[in-house]
């Protein structure tokens, strides 16, 4: 137990639910592999690790731009071969189609500013046809794909309100002259739909 | 044996057949004669069950003599494939797959028409219609997928074995528990339409399909969550949800069977909501068929779908049918599903179950949508286009963050109305909590407002710790007034407390389980990878771990040959274990198959939740070497650990609620008012 409590010290909490996420997301910067690779460190220097791994992330914002495109064009994309995976993701043993679209991407995204975001997808929808994008585009009546969903959940919320309105503006029962005092089985009755309502 | 087969197969179709048509007709009269008639159809039905069982044992027994005369079991087999796989050659294709659902469908008929006596009109009523599904399906059987056709010509000397994804021994588990959640759901469907059709009066049939329904839900959660498992420890690419349109159909019945479980207790008591369960139920049932079709027609394109056949329309026919007569009867019948009782507030329990089913509904249709939107574009626009994993994840992923949200309030507000002071009381500790979970996010670095995903972690994270705290409190809060009554300790006054509503406190389990698996779900924004060919001493950096291979070795048995690499694990200079990442050649089918290896790196720290997960992924062509691919995948191990929690909650909310306990300290008495006097 005491040897547990320890570990505990040492440790951060938050690993607990990050998993070490947090070193993870700079894994191109030199500075945050240093902070990381201190893991049994004793707490306050974790403590100074995580400050400076957060300096480090805010510093190094927007380093390695071509991986982050590469990998965010690459995530939006399906691999041709039939696989049915988005094109970096596809491990498909020997596919000839990642790793030739890996390639064109690679070169697209080298070819530099001009070559912009769109104009890359639209190249690969040209070579490979209008099911290489991993999603519907925001165009023409792709777009009912996603309007439908917020526009239901819209009409849903607006229903739900009317239905709870509507509820709640229903008649109560008028009160009779005098009050008739339950007795025998209707008294079992209310007693029994307190229980159920009470959870007891 | 194929013709034992075959004919089981018949007299299962003749023994469903009288069961339906005689337990129809004797549901129409009242007199003696319908009562002996009804009960003939009943031991018909209970009859169907050994027939459909004969056939099923022909057939894995037909799998483990290596009888290629039967096709299917040439198709789906082969002479070295170890046993535990030839057992799971009976829902491994096609045919099989159909004769399994059949089979059991035929065992849960089997039991409920045991239990008859309960109640014994609706009882014969459920029997019926769950007759009329198995004829369904028996005349797929017999006469569109039959198992037990033969090969012609001569004889092949072996079989072309088992899909190589297939053998796995999530395999042998996870389609089983798929098919009980499928197959199940349909008979609380069956008791719906029953006592709809019977106008039965009150909520007795929502008790007596009550441990039906939650036992279903929970195989489907197992098999969901199983399926998921499968394809992160087969597939190789690192995940575990693809938005594949299978995976789909299969969260979709539980979506809609989730929303079913809560709104139920609206009717039983409020007795409010009567069409809404109606319809859920009905619907859950048309989505489990649905994905039946989705896996079998070859209408959209899915890894996990079977050879494309003509049985696709068979189940259109059978879903149009199934929704016509379930349309019409709620229609004629609405007058029966009048609501009893009016809402107070809407800060009620009430209004979050109404929202709560709101919610999981639209996610179900997004679903629904996503999955069918290349269709409708084919036909709108004249081509298909993808809906993958992105579109879900914008869409569907906000929607489930509102869902966490109410999940997370839903239980600490009361039926019919909450006060202001409660809600303050109530919520105080939790959104401390939770908010503090935030804070720290942020402080060690995640920046909510860099990217979307990292958004939507935090936001889960907060949720999530949200849910977590609201249990921790629910049972807390009732803990402490059973221990001031009863003078027992905290804790065993909360397990007394959970032994008397075992229902509602193994839900707080089951929504702590959720706020889990949504936690290893929002690790994904995290995730490395590194992709390197590797001679020997190379080595791969994902941090905190280094990765040396040590070697490469091959292997050989009859059923296939594999290549390994051995991969010693390095953390801090110290090497904590050897990985064996593996590609399979599989002899029969004569296809290869990646096996991932993945380290749960809480094996050496306890609170550094990722899996390692490494890939051979093969062979460089031109340059010989074999290439591997690592991963580090945060959190990920806390989605199998909610399942697990998910699992223990659901089981523990069908155990029998305990008597309350008596209070040690006497309560004053006062005399009794005299309520009503001297009017």
């Amino acid at each position: 137990m005491g040897s547990i409590l320890s570990r505990l010290r040492k440790k951060s909490v938050l690993r607990l639910f990050l998993g070490g996420a947090a070193l993870q997301r700079c894994d191109n910067n030199p500075l945050a592999n240093a902070a990381s690779a201190a893991e049994v460190a004793p707490s306050p220097r974790r403590w100074l690790q995580a400050a400076a791994l957060a300096f480090a992330v805010f510093a190094f914002l927007g380093a390695g731009d071509t991986d982050a495109r590469f990998k965010d064009l690459g995530h939006r994309m399906m691999c041709t071969c039939g696989c049915g995976q988005v094109l970096l993701e596809c491990n498909h043993v020997g596919c000839q189609a990642s790793d030739k679209m890996r390639g064109e991407l690679s070169a697209a995204i080298d070819k530099g500013g001009s070559n912009n975001d769109d104009l890359i997808l639209q190249g690969f929808v040209q070579e490979y046809g209008p099911t290489v994008i991993a999603a519907p585009t925001a165009t023409g009546f792709n777009r009912v794909a996603w309007i439908m969903p917020f526009l239901v959940l819209a009409l849903g919320i607006a229903l739900a309100v009317y239905i709870v309105r509507s509820w709640k503006s229903r008649p109560t029962p008028a009160l009779t002259d005098g009050i008739a005092i339950p007795h025998g089985h209707e008294l079992d009755q209310f007693r029994a739909q307190a229980r159920k309502e009470t959870d007891v | 044996m194929s013709q034992i087969g075959s004919f089981a197969l018949l007299l299962a179709l003749g023994l469903s057949s009288y069961s339906f048509l005689a337990g129809l007709v004797a549901l129409l009269g009242k007199d003696a004669v319908s009562a002996r008639l009804g009960e003939t159809a009943r031991r018909a039905g209970i009859a169907t069950f050994a027939a459909v069982l004969l056939a099923g044992v022909v057939l894995v027994v037909a799998a483990f003599n290596d009888d290629f005369s039967i096709a299917y079991i040439f198709h789906h087999s082969n002479r070295d494939l170890p046993a535990a796989y030839k057992f799971a050659v009976l829902w491994s294709g096609q045919e099989g797959s159909l004769l399994f659902w059949s089979l059991l469908l035929a065992g849960y008929g089997f039991v409920l028409r045991l239990r008859y006596k309960t109640d014994q009109r609706l009882f014969a009523y459920a029997s019926v219609i769950i007759a009329s599904v198995q004829v369904f399906f028996l005349l797929i059987l017999n006469f569109a997928a039959h198992p037990f056709g033969t090969m012609q010509g001569q004889l092949p000397g072996d079989g072309n074995g088992l899909n190589p994804l297939l053998q796995y021994p999530e395999m042998v588990i996870h389609p089983p528990m798929l098919y009980l959640g499928y197959v199940g759901f349909t008979v609380p469907f069956a008791f719906a339409l029953g006592a709809l059709i019977m106008k039965y009066p009150g909520e007795k049939w929502i008790h007596i399909t009550r441990r039906w329904t939650m036992v279903t839900w929970g195989f489907l959660t197992i098999g969901v969550f199983l399926g998921a498992h499968w394809a992160y420890a087969v597939l190789g690419w690192g995940g575990y949800w693809g938005w594949d349109p299978v995976e789909n159909a299969s969260l979709m019945p539980w979506l809609t069977g989730t929303a079913f479980l809560h709104s139920v207790m609206m009717q039983e008591k409020r007795g409010m909501l009567k069409v809404w369960n109606m319809s859920l139920i009905f619907a859950t049932f048309l989505l489990s068929m649905l994905g039946t079709f989705l896996t079998r027609s070859g209408v959209i394109s899915s890894v996990h779908a079977f050879a494309q056949s003509s049985i696709g329309t068979w189940f259109l026919v059978f879903i149009g049918l199934t929704l016509a007569v379930c349309s019409f009867f709620l229609v004629a019948n609405r007058d029966h599903l009048k609501s009893e009782h009016k809402l107070e507030s809407l800060v009620s329990r009430e209004s979050s179950f109404l929202f709560n089913n709101l919610l999981l509904l639209v996610v179900c249709f997004t679903i629904l949508w996503g999955t069918f939107f290349p269709i409708l574009s084919e036909f709108v626009q004249g081509h298909k286009v993808t809906v993958g994993p992105p579109f879900f994840n914008r869409v569907a992923v906000p929607v489930a963050l509102l869902l966490l949200l109410l999940t997370a309030v839903g239980p600490l507000l009361a039926w019919r109305k909450t006060s202001v002071e409660s809600l303050k009381r109530n919520f105080l500790f939790p959104a401390i909590g939770s908010v503090a979970v935030g804070g720290m996010m942020i402080l060690f670095g995640v920046r909510p407002w860099e990217d979307p995903s990292y958004f939507y972690a935090t936001m889960a994270a907060i949720l999530s710790a949200l849910v977590t705290f609201t249990v921790i409190s629910e049972f807390l809060r009732g803990g402490r007034v059973i221990a001031g009554k009863s003078g027992m300790n905290l804790v065993s006054a909360m397990l007394h407390l959970y032994h008397r509503n075992t229902r509602r406190y193994g839900g707080y389990i089951v929504h702590f389980g959720v706020a889990l698996v949504i936690v290893g779900i929002l690790g994904q924004p995290f995730n490395k990878e590194v992709e390197k060919e590797m001679a020997f001493g190379d080595k791969i950096n994902i941090d905190p771990y280094t990765l040396v291979c040590q070697s490469y070795t091959q292997d050989d048995n009859p059923n296939y040959g594999n290549e390994w690499a051995i991969i010693n694990v390095f953390r801090g200079g110290k090497q904590i274990t050897t990985m064996y990442p593996e590609r399979r050649f599989y002899k029969a089918s004569g296809q290869p198959q990646t096996l991932p290896r993945i380290y749960p790196s809480f094996r050496e720290d306890l609170f550094l939740v990722a899996d390692l997960y490494v890939v051979y992924e093969g062979k460089n062509e031109t340059t010989g070497r074999p290439i591997i691919k690592a991963h580090l995948n945060p959190l990920v191990p806390w989605i199998w650990i909610g399942l697990i929690i998910m699992v223990f909650g659901t089981i523990t909310a069908l155990i029998p609620n305990a008597a309350a306990v008596r209070a040690t300290a006497p309560a004053p008495v006062r005399a009794p008012a005299e309520v009503g006097a001297g009017d």
